[in-house]
């Protein structure tokens, strides 16, 4: 029950400096690479924290883009909890994008907050529904969800675009083929005294509400046993089917509300331009995170401010912002390859090779 | 058959194997203790034992996976170390596996010339096909060459696991359970051609099975291993099927009376646990539960008997709901039963399965998480829908107080506790509260002397206490030591049914050997 002197000692090296070693690697790397395209490191990182909160206006730029990484990084972590990994957000935001306005243009005419609720709410299902297929195939067909997620994604995608282009077309829509408008009158308006629309507030709470429920109740305690090991949750009696279904749908809605809010507070119609990789960024996210709901929220915004800080690399230094890329795809196969060291005693790795063997 | 590009030893033909007193401890346990055995040039000798007896230790010994602690091996009257698997194959022992080692995707040619090892930069496959072909024409059937491995018929899977160890010019060579995988006319024609090989003098056979009928038909002599150590040895022409059965199982029949404790008798009470006609398949879709019939009554223990891998593994999968089953019907007090979370709570079904870490626990959470995990949604680990955090930790320090779990502390991750402990835990959870209905699975497998005993006195106080117990155990002296009646599993069926007092362990072997009448009982 006490933890000793060597245990508090290891549980430091866990915490405290593989993450600070793993942002060291990152760092070096992304400096070696600007440093190659012939830019100054320094230079670089200064305007990366200039232009992702170094003032009120890239704090807007960044919290922007935070909000639906914060959903589409939840779509990631909340089937991870399960055991799964679900890489489609991508798809479930563009169709509840396209749900969302058709909910919104079907209701037209309510009140504004009817309408709102009704956007909201079909772009929830509809990517329910759409990643929930790939949890139910897992479980019933023993299709690898993963594999399935993605595929189902760019199919997604694909609707959205066959019905922006065609069946739903509005015939004003000249140059970006769009859905009608839900109306002005019906967007979601800014939070009190930011340029930042409420669709932030409802990322965060989406964010805390599944943090909440992961922790603190039994069905998250449910879904820890699954996602640690299927055979022991199928001793315990669980219906491993549904669990790992309602999982998946769970993150999908998260998804879905991604996209319906693009709608409901960006574009005001459904059209391609939903399609930006908010869903492939968010698996990003929750992989910083840890696939822990409430750390996503800080990681949404750390990326979502790596990305506000693109457009003002581009300007000043007349560099491609694919630059911002680089350094999140560099991070990222840190963060995965740093993942195997976790749990294991650091500095005393031993070598693989001892184990090797087998007949010729 | 001129070998390409290596070199291979020079003697050929069948090589004479003694192994003189060989002895190998991992750690307390000897797992091999002074075991002699020879094989003249191609004679076949089989190897028999229950699991955990030791055959697959003398043999990791022999192909060099192990260094045995003491004793020796003559290969061909020379003293031999085998220190490596390397040396193992240079020396000329070959091992062909219960699983196929073939790369599917592969020819049957490409497997063979991969197996070599050493191999140069770039293949000469003109030659190469030629070596083949001529050495295939000195077999005695075709193996289609070019065919991918993946694409033939397991008979013939096995046939080119074989054919590859001579194409090495192994000159010993030893088969683990080769007919598992096997229908009976298949094995029947791969032993067939060993044997031929064996007379013709190309190669001496070390055979490891299960099935009495191969050794009767194939082999010359027999050995019989008994946990690591010589039971018994002997000509299969001078031998019963029941003889051998005994030395495998031991004449332990004394021994055991004297350890089986006064008990209750069991009440003549109607069975609290029945299983009628249950049937289930295998991983690969094979129907593996062919029929079981078995009800067990309130402080009862039904022990289940048999050689691994006659579907007891999948009958208590089913029973836990670790598997689904295809037909048949379970029933606890009278109530249908699927395992669900509902109904094990309401009939207070609990289980032991075997290998606990693997089917009882997950690993990567806490001691005490796992010990919540039959009842965390119930009052006072929950209350609607919300974790107790507090009551659910002072569940795990009292389980691990009252049990003796011996861990850093209740948060620590439950794979860092030693075999032993994770057991305690797991009993601790499943018979701190009322148990009415209990499934067990070789629950002492991998323990040592102390958690063995504290494991059956549990077992046994459960049993006081009026839980209905089926204990599945591949170790027949535990059933006889814990059980009231004891069954027989042979190939999906319970194929014998015995008061465990007048149980007799010849008639048991024999059972568990296979040497049923294809007949069916309820147990």
């Amino acid at each position: 029950m006490r933890s000793s002197i060597s245990d508090y000692g290891a549980w430091l090296l866990q915490r405290i400096w593989l993450p600070l070693t793993v942002a060291l690697i990152i760092l070096i790397l992304f400096a070696a690479f600007v440093a190659l395209i012939g830019q100054s490191p320094a230079e670089v990182s200064g305007l990366l924290y200039q232009g992702g909160f170094g003032s009120a206006f890239a704090w807007q730029n960044t919290l922007l883009r935070a909000s639906p990484l914060i959903l589409t990084g939840l779509a990631v972590a909340i089937p991870a909890q399960a055991g799964m990994v679900m890489i489609g957000a991508e798809g479930a935001l563009a169709l509840g994008a396209l749900a969302g306005a058709v909910g919104g243009i079907a209701l037209q005419g309510a009140a504004p907050h009817v309408v709102q609720a009704g956007v909201l709410l079909a772009g929830m299902l509809c990517g329910a529904v759409w990643v929930g297929l790939s949890g139910w195939l897992r479980n019933y067909r023993g299709v690898n969800e993963t594999i399935s997620s993605l595929l189902f994604s760019y199919i997604g995608i694909a609707l959205l675009n066959y019905f922006v282009e065609g069946p739903l077309k509005d015939p004003d829509s000249l140059n970006k083929p769009s859905t009608r408008p839900i109306g002005d009158n019906n967007m979601i308006g800014n939070l009190p005294g930011m340029d930042v629309h409420y669709g932030l507030l409802i990322g965060v709470l989406f964010a805390l509400i599944s943090w909440i429920v992961l922790t603190f109740t039994t069905s998250g305690f449910s879904l820890r046993l699954i996602g640690g090991n299927v055979r022991a949750a199928q001793m315990a009696g669980l219906r491993v089917g549904l669990w790992v279904t309602g999982a998946a749908a769970m993150g999908g809605a998260a998804a879905g509300l991604a996209g319906a809010i693009e709608v409901a507070a960006v574009q005001g119609s459904a059209n391609a331009s939903v399609v930006s990789g908010y869903g492939y960024t968010g698996i990003l996210v929750a992989f910083m995170a840890r696939q822990n709901a409430l750390a996503v929220i800080p990681v949404a915004i750390l990326i979502g401010g790596l990305e506000a800080a693109g457009g003002m690399l581009q300007r000043r230094l007349d560099v491609p912002d694919a630059v911002v890329l680089v350094l999140q795809g560099i991070a990222f196969v840190v963060i995965i390859a740093s993942e195997t060291l976790r749990g294991r005693q650091l500095f005393r790795l031993t070598p693989v090779a001892a184990k090797a063997g087998g007949a010729a | 058959m001129k070998p390409i590009g290596i070199t291979r030893p020079v003697a050929t033909g069948a090589m004479a194997l003694e192994i003189l007193g060989l002895s190998k401890r991992f750690g307390d346990v000897a797992a091999l203790d002074d075991v002699s055995l020879t094989i003249p040039a191609g004679g076949v000798h089989a190897l028999l034992g229950e699991n955990g007896a030791g055959k697959s230790t003398l043999v990791k010994c022999l192909v060099g996976f192990y260094r045995a602690d003491g004793g020796t091996i003559l290969l061909d009257g020379r003293e031999e170390a085998i220190p490596s698997p390397r040396e193992s194959s240079e020396l000329g022992i070959g091992m062909v596996y219960q699983h196929f080692t073939l790369v599917p995707s592969m020819s049957v040619a490409e497997n063979l010339v991969i197996a070599r090892g050493s191999l140069p930069a770039i293949l000469n496959w003109p030659a190469e096909r030629k070596a083949l072909q001529a050495f295939m024409e000195t077999l005695p059937f075709s193996i289609p060459l070019d065919k991918p491995a993946g694409a033939l018929a397991a008979g013939e899977k096995q046939k080119v696991e074989i054919i590859k160890q001579l194409y090495l010019r192994r000159r010993l060579l030893i088969l683990d359970e080769p007919t598992s995988v096997l229908t009976p006319d298949e094995a029947d024609e791969v032993l067939g051609y060993i044997k031929s090989l064996t007379l013709s003098g190309q190669l001496s056979v070390l055979i490891i099975t299960h099935k009495f009928r191969e050794v009767t038909a194939y082999a010359d002599d027999v050995t019989v291993l008994r946990r690591g150590r010589y039971a018994g040895h002997g000509s299969v022409a001078a031998l019963s099927v029941e003889q051998m059965a005994d030395m495998m199982v031991g004449g332990q029949l004394s021994r055991s009376e004297n350890t089986r404790q006064a008990r209750k008798a069991v009440a003549d009470q109607s069975s609290r646990l029945v299983v009628e006609n249950l049937r289930a398949e295998g991983n690969n879709g094979l129907e593996v539960l062919a029929g079981i019939d078995l009800a067990v009554r309130p402080g009862e223990i039904l022990g289940i008997a048999g050689v691994s891998g006659n579907g007891q593994k999948e009958l208590v999968e089913v029973l836990i709901g670790q598997r689904q089953k295809s037909a048949g019907s379970m029933w606890v007090g009278g109530q249908p039963y699927s395992a669900s979370r509902a109904e094990q709570l309401r009939y207070k079904v609990n289980s032991l399965p075997e290998e606990p870490l693997r089917n009882a626990c997950v690993g990567t959470l806490s001691v005490a998480d796992n010990m919540a995990l039959r009842n965390y949604d119930q009052v006072p680990l929950a209350r609607a829908g919300w974790l107790k955090r507090k009551a659910l930790r002072q569940q795990a320090r009292s389980y691990v107080e009252t049990f003796r779990v011996k861990t850093t502390g209740i948060d620590a991750k439950m794979n860092t506790l030693s075999g032993g402990n994770v057991q305690r835990a797991v009993l601790a959870r499943e018979l701190s509260h009322a148990v009415d209905v209990l499934i067990v699975a070789n629950p002492v497998f991998g323990l040592d002397f102390h958690a063995v005993a504290e494991t059956h006195a549990r077992l046994l106080a459960a049993r006081e206490a009026g839980t209905a117990i089926l204990l599945v155990s591949e170790d027949l002296d535990e059933l006889l030591e814990l059980s009231d009646r004891i069954a027989v599993m042979s190939e999906g069926r319970i194929v014998f049914a015995t008061a465990a007092e007048q149980a007799d362990v010849r008639l048991l072997g024999h059972y568990m050997a296979g040497g049923h009448e294809r007949g069916e009982t309820t147990a």
